[in-house]
């Protein structure tokens, strides 16, 4: 198992312009010195609350937006540093599957001309047979049947839906897919169902993932190993079976405290964070949780903590990390 | 295999069109319109420019049923040449205005910043000089004729379709599809051509329709003014200006220009506005 | 004694010629002093039969069968006006979204002193007080800063607490939340809950709270029914319908939620789709995705089952599995 993906000390800030001539009147640091590897056949989860920077994380990987800083090795070459060409043929090895399934695909394309457009795109040469042959196989592969190739997307339910979009995002035979909350807009039956062929597929197909959402439990459950981001930063890297145990950052404890189990007797919910997530705008130094953290001292605000080792397995961003 | 059966998109326009009773007296009246300004020289009891002074200033009657103008020249005759004119300069020029703000517009949209600031402020400027100003400018400038009218009123109106499409652009450059189109690799041509402008389109149609009837009543007002087409060929605002020094002694060569213009212009409008519930249809069952 | 009281509620509507039924078979009570949760996925009737409780589902052209008993009063006998004085002071609602359903151009502590007036006859300056003492009591900081400022000025969790207060200032009997968690953050979500709770307890009044979430139903409700496609499957105490779930949709939908430290390739999932309203199939209307149905499901819709005085299911095969 190498490494498929390595990312250094990505960051991206964006001007808010204001007042009379637009002037910059500050600046919202979106992503903040990130940096972690992603395995072959891994799926690394990333969690946070809005605002956070995990959508704007997955757009940097992919240069849908332009970073500030930083590195991105997809199989050791700086993805950031690819010619706009380079960069069009790399797409093909880099998809995304988008959260919102009701507007990820051109309303008035139906889902075969939506599966067919990558290889156009692409400049792959397919007969009329091949076609056919290719989306038939495409949409079986993600649970669905030919007949659906000839419906418009408003035609499909939600998870059907999101199923077309997992098969564009194959279309290419990609190997390594962003999942940006794909479930997030699906009901509870129909979660697990992609849940369970996103399993499948990443067995089937050797796939690696990074899987984007608000929800820990399914994080914890879907992915390998899981990233917690508070305002642009990591503040943890820990892995996702063990994340109940071994997590050591207050905000990851957090997390865990706030989730509502579905056991009545395990009466664990509690409102484990006062206050919301700050704005993003102009943020001060120190740690980015010290104004919500319960275990705050003065050096939290002087010094802004840098990830590191932690004994229990992981790497945290914590000048006291909680270990017992 | 039947569930997701298509009606081919037209069929299903027609449809939604014929249960829009308004949207039906639009058509009917445009493709009379059409219909006269195609076989006009067949339709025209005489000659358009024959004169007859001998029967000058005649009100309506069995042999001119629209009565004869101060050259005795048949009302009628000349009412349905103006078709012509006003259907040709009504359409060519919304084509040059259309066309014009599509690229600027979508340029505008597309690449934003500099580019976005000057063509939207050009736009802009147009778009705030009122519309005749403008067209006799430009006629001032390459001369008076009916080519020369078609161009003014394509200079004179294409800032809306710019602004329409640009706006249209902007909020569809952010929609998840583009980005996962971006994301498959797409150049800037396949993401605009393929997918930003198709969508875009419709609320540009429905301005045109509309646009239709501004253009022609435009092109009355340079007539009206002597700016338009040159005697003899009869343009309905020529013919009203004619007109207006005979008043009191033959209304009719003002009234019956007139209602053609009106009649038209209306069928222009109850036509589009058809459109824009068709197309709000559209967008309902999609979202 | 129950303070509502709903008895086999039923709304229908006709849509393009056709009857449709989005809500069939509905009973449940709620007592004062208790959460009363209502979970099901889309479409499955959650929302309208809020609004029926709330008499608003004959003004969209809906018709209701059944009854809703509030305080010894059925609702659905009295007149639109009747309801207006009921809907507010007593039944209060609390919708999905705080960010939409607050006046951008209004002090948010004036939107909450306009909504009292209008139900209790009150001065405006000992309004005023009320409502920051109101304030104060949902642990908002500084309510007398906070009366004074817009909504937009306020974060997401502080924008629902102001609507919850709303719901509130009228001292209502019961109140209907209507997902009022799914526009915020985990853990202010775990907020709002935890203070939901705290208000039905201290202010000894219903809540009827709609959720999606099954792990928000079991940690705050006292009670749960659970929705299906518009037909009300299984209503009980929350410790019996969670550990022993009568029916089979409950059971799945429960296998359907992953949790910490839950074992790869565990997740269990429903097969096929959640149906809409006018493509509910005939009898039972979970049968074509129930891993138990047979011809008696295919044919006939089941009863709803009492089976002790609070709780019910409707499953053909409740009665044999039992056995």
């Amino acid at each position: 198992m190498g490494k498929l993906l390595e990312i250094n000390d990505l960051s991206v800030s964006f001007d808010i312009k204001g007042g009379l001539f637009l002037r910059t009147i500050g600046t919202i640091t979106a992503v903040n010195k990130v940096s972690f590897t992603i395995d072959k056949g891994e799926i690394l989860g990333v969690v946070g609350e809005s605002g956070c920077g995990k959508s704007t994380l997955a757009r940097l990987i992919l240069r849908l937006v332009e970073p500030d800083s930083g590195s991105v090795l997809f199989n050791g070459t700086d993805v950031l540093k690819m010619s706009k060409k380079a960069l069009r043929r790399q797409r093909r090895h880099m998809q995304m599957v988008f959260q919102d399934p009701y507007s990820a695909m051109d309303p008035r394309y139906t889902i075969f001309r939506s599966l067919i457009e990558p290889f156009q795109i692409q400049g792959v040469k397919l007969n009329h047979e091949e076609r056919r042959k290719k989306i038939d196989d495409l949409l079986e592969l993600v649970g669905l049947s030919s007949e659906h190739g000839s419906a418009y997307p408003h035609e499909l339910s939600g998870g059907q839906k999101q199923r077309a979009d997992i098969a564009r995002a194959l279309s290419l035979s990609p190997r390594f897919i962003i999942l940006d909350e794909p479930t997030a807009a699906l009901d509870v039956s129909v979660q697990a169902q992609i849940i369970k062929l996103l399993e499948g597929l990443r067995e089937r197909l050797n796939l690696t993932f990074l899987f984007i959402s608000h929800d820990l439990s399914l994080v914890s459950y879907f992915c390998d190993r899981v990233i917690i981001m508070y305002l642009g930063s990591i503040v943890e890297n820990v892995s996702a079976h063990l994340i109940g145990k071994t997590a050591c950052h207050p905000y990851t404890r957090a997390l865990i405290a706030s989730i509502f189990k579905t056991v009545p007797e395990e009466n664990t919910a509690t409102a484990a964070l006062e206050g919301e997530v700050p704005s993003p705008f102009n943020l001060p130094s120190g740690c980015v949780f010290a104004s919500r953290c319960k275990y705050v001292q003065s050096l939290c605000r002087e010094q802004t903590p840098i990830l590191k080792e932690s004994p229990a397995g992981g790497q945290v961003a914590c000048h006291f990390p909680l270990y017992n | 295999m039947t569930k997701y059966k298509h009606k081919p998109p037209w069929v299903v326009v027609l449809q939604r069109f014929s249960a829009n009773k308004m949207g039906v007296i639009g058509t009917i009246l445009i493709a009379c319109l059409v219909i006269v300004a195609l076989f006009a020289p067949l339709l025209e009891p005489y000659s358009y420019k024959e004169q007859n002074i001998a029967i000058a200033n005649e009100p309506p009657s069995l042999n001119h049923i629209m009565g004869t103008d101060d050259f005795g020249r048949d009302l009628l005759s000349r009412t349905i040449r103006g078709a012509r004119i006003s259907f040709v300069v009504g359409v060519l020029s919304v084509l040059i205005s259309v066309v014009i703000g599509l690229v600027i517009g979508s340029i505008a949209g597309f690449y934003g910043g500099v580019i976005d600031l000057v063509l939207t402020t050009i736009a802009d400027l147009t778009w705030s000089m009122p519309a005749i100003l403008i067209a006799l400018l430009l006629v001032a400038i390459i001369g008076a004729g009916l080519e020369s009218v078609v161009v003014a009123i394509g200079l004179s109106y294409w800032a809306q379709y710019a602004r329409l499409v640009r706006g249209q652009i902007l909020s569809l450059k952010s929609a998840v599809f583009i980005e996962a189109t971006k994301s498959m690799g797409a150049s800037d041509y396949v993401i605009l051509f393929k997918h930003l402008l198709p969508n875009s389109l419709s609320p540009v149609i429905v301005a045109a329709t509309i646009g239709i009837g501004n253009a022609i009543v435009l092109e009355a007002t340079l007539g009206f003014l002597g700016m338009g087409a040159q005697p003899p060929t009869p343009s309905w605002g020529a013919m009203m200006s004619n007109g207006t020094a005979y008043l009191f002694i033959s209304p009719w060569m003002i009234i019956f220009p007139g209602l053609a213009m009106m009649i038209t212009v209306l069928g222009f409008n109850l036509f589009g506005d058809a459109l824009i519930d068709i197309m709000d249809v559209k967008n309902k069952e999609s979202s | 004694m129950s303070i509502l009281q709903v008895k086999e509620l039923q709304v229908t509507f006709v849509v393009d010629k056709k009857k449709v039924t989005p809500i069939e078979n509905v009973s449940f009570e709620m007592n004062a002093g208790e959460v009363l949760g209502m979970v099901g996925e889309t479409g499955s009737g959650k929302s309208l039969t809020a609004h029926a409780i709330m008499g608003l589902t004959s003004l969209v052209g809906g018709t209701i069968g059944g009854s809703i008993t509030f305080k010894g009063r059925d609702l659905l006998l009295l007149s639109e006006k009747e309801m207006q004085s009921v809907r507010g002071s007593q039944i209060a609602f609390i919708p999905q979204n705080p960010m939409t359903s607050l006046d951008p151009v209004y002090r948010v502590g004036n939107q909450i002193v306009e909504g009292l007036c209008k139900q209790v006859k009150i001065g405006k300056r000992q309004a005023k007080q009320q409502v920051i003492e109101l304030m104060g009591k949902l642990h908002i900081p500084k309510p007398d800063r906070v009366f004074q400022q817009y909504p937009h000025q306020l974060s997401g969790g502080l924008k629902q607490r102001i609507v919850i207060a709303m719901g509130l200032c009228a001292n209502p009997s019961i109140l209907i939340a209507d997902e009022p968690t799914t526009a915020l953050d985990v853990t202010v979500q775990a907020q709002i809950m935890l203070l939901f709770k705290e208000m039905t307890r201290t202010r000894n009044i219903g809540l009827f709270l709609i959720t999606h979430d099954l792990g928000v139903i079991a940690q705050v409700c006292d009670k749960v029914a659970v929705m299906y496609a518009g037909t009300m499957v299984e209503f009980g105490k929350i410790r019996e319908v969670f550990n022993s779930p009568r029916h089979p949709y409950t059971k799945a939908l429960l296998q359907c939620i992953p949790h910490i430290g839950m074992e790869k390739g565990s997740l269990a999932a429903i097969f096929g789709n959640v149906p809409s309203v006018d493509t509910y199939p005939s009898g039972c209307r979970y049968h074509p995705r129930c891993s138990s149905s047979d011809s008696l499901c295919e044919e006939s819709p089941p009863l709803l089952l009492q089976i002790e005085s609070d709780s019910r299911v409707a499953c053909h095969h409740y009665l044999g599995k039992k056995d």
